[in-house]
């Protein structure tokens, strides 16, 4: 049963990241992106971790996703032309990544295989909202910090380089508004 | 795949319908009582009709829809265009099956308990909110894909409404976390069962329960914040180009939205299935006091069912500035507000909970 439904999510997910590089309306390309991330949310439910699942649709299907989206329809993206041409040199390079990556896959593949570490089951608790809440703000407290600074730096760096760009209009004129 | 899995995946699959069913048929009915009332409110009588007191009205809704000509626009998306209203359901229908109806029922004279909730999930508070924000995207799509300047306006209003208002919504769902130290929706009516069933959430987050009403007012685009669909600028919105059964489908996405947003409601700060002396009359564990619980639950939503349906024959609407500005500098402060005010509750008194 649960290798029917990995197979189920695995197909989709990468049935959807193909789509995500193949098709040439962005939109389209988006749509199959947030596929990708609720097929990936559905592998970590069955993996035993439902928060990750559930911050992996809220954070990425349900806000980064409808930005993009918005910003697509706001701009009204055409569909892309066929400029091939100019990034022909790239191919090579591609196959070649593509190439170490699957080979990095392979051997993790093969030496899961041959470890002796017992898989965790699924009933743990590790990956439960408790177990991930009091490992955040105890044991990994700094990074966390550290992480939501970094956060905030790219919030304010945004804020300044669009207002500096005149993208958000000078400060009077906000007021005026 | 041994016979008992078999079994308990039909059994789900049955309670899961069944679910379905009832929420249907209470959605169906809430779009007559809306008629009703509306009409009651502005002085005249609203459908009638049909069966006795109008009864029968939903479905002849229903009939006329399915048996309508349904018109695809020429220059439209195709794909996108059939895609949206099957997501805006579906989102809709989904988060149906973490919320708890009422405590376990022991069905009389034999042994069997049965769990008035479909799914137990750790993060039951979490998938409601994930499945929520995936319902944008229906209306967003729809908005894009007919082609029309109106629906996309439409679309694009209700993308950013949405977005702005899950941010207080969601905020004001973290006292009541806070409060109950779990995401599950069970638990979370679990613990406010003390004090003879009246311990709810609302009396320790009173600002959270206010913020949370008039977010998920607008994260269900109603009046007054149904600038989505603003007949007089709009024509109707993103749905300007969908007829027949497609559009009944998003006419029914926004009336179970109404319905999750106030089981949400009942749920996180009116105790859930809790009436107060319940407990004390008939005892934790027997088939009344299942019932009588089950039966509250429903009334309860029912209430803020009527509340969404009096705001329409009540207030204006907004502008879309006024909306936006309303939203993030007056909703957003109170709602970090409220978490402060409820953490320090929590942190002074910590023997209250």
């Amino acid at each position: 049963m649960l290798v029917l439904l990995f197979i189920l999510f695995g197909a989709m997910a990468i049935g959807c990241a193909l789509a995500v590089v193949a098709q040439r309306n962005p939109l389209y390309s988006a749509i199959s992106l947030i596929g990708v991330f609720i097929s990936l949310a559905c592998l970590y439910v069955m993996l035993a971790a439902p928060f990750i699942a559930a911050v992996q649709v809220i954070v990425y299907a349900g806000a980064i996703m409808v930005l993009v989206v918005f910003v697509i329809m706001l701009l009204n993206v055409e569909e892309e032309e066929h400029r091939r041409s100019r990034l022909r040199f790239l191919v090579p390079a591609a196959v070649a990544l593509a190439a170490v990556l699957i080979a990095e896959v392979a051997f993790i593949l093969v030496s899961v295989q041959e470890s002796r570490v017992v898989p965790t089951s699924s009933a743990s608790d590790v990956g439960l909202t408790q177990s991930i809440g009091a490992a955040l703000f105890t044991r990994y407290l700094l990074p966390f910090e550290i992480t939501s600074i970094l956060l905030l730096m790219a919030i304010v760096g945004a804020m300044t380089l669009a207002r500096r760009s005149g993208l958000l209009g000078s400060r009077d004129q906000l007021k005026r508004d | 795949m041994d016979s008992q899995t078999a079994i308990d995946i039909a059994l789900k699959f049955a309670a899961i319908s069944v679910a379905f069913v009832v929420v249907l048929l209470v959605v169906a009915y809430t779009v007559l009582a809306e008629r009703r009332i509306l009409g009651f409110i502005q002085g005249r009588l609203g459908p009638n009709r049909v069966g006795p007191g109008g009864l029968l009205q939903p479905f002849a809704d229903l009939l006329k829809f399915i048996l309508k000509e349904d018109i695809v626009p020429d220059k439209s998306t195709r794909f996108i265009y059939f895609l949206a209203p099957v997501i805006t359901t579906m989102a809709a229908l989904m988060t149906m099956i973490v919320y708890p109806f009422g405590p376990e029922i022991r069905i009389p004279f034999t042994n069997t308990v049965i769990p008035l909730v479909i799914a137990h999930f750790d993060v039951g508070l979490l998938y409601v909110l994930g499945i929520t924000s995936v319902g944008v995207y229906g209306i967003m799509l729809a908005g894009w894909s007919s082609n029309n300047k109106y629906s996309l306006m439409g679309g694009l209003r209700s993308s950013a409404q949405m977005i702005s208002y899950e941010l207080a919504l969601g905020l004001s769902l973290i006292g009541v976390i806070l409060l109950a130290g779990t995401l599950d929706l069970a638990q979370i009516v679990e613990r406010q069962s003390g004090w003879h069933g009246f311990r709810w959430f609302i009396f320790f987050h009173p600002l959270g329960f206010i913020i949370y009403m008039i977010a998920a007012i607008a994260e269900t685009n109603r009046v007054p914040f149904d600038l989505p669909e603003a007949e007089t600028e709009l024509v109707a919105g993103f749905h300007t180009e969908y007829s027949a059964m497609k559009f009944a489908l998003f006419f029914l996405a926004e009336y179970i939205n109404m319905f999750t947003v106030s089981m949400l409601a009942t749920t996180l700060f009116l105790g859930g299935w809790n009436v107060p002396f319940a407990e004390d009359i008939f005892g934790r564990g027997t088939f009344l006091f299942g019932l009588v619980s089950a039966i509250g639950f429903l009334l309860k939503v029912i209430f803020f069912l009527f509340l969404y349906i009096w705001l329409r024959g009540t207030l204006p609407r907004f502008r879309f500035d006024q909306l936006m500005s309303f939203g993030w500098k007056i909703l957003l402060p109170f709602a970090l507000l409220s978490i402060f005010l409820t953490s320090t509750l929590i942190f002074l008194f910590p023997n209250l909970f």
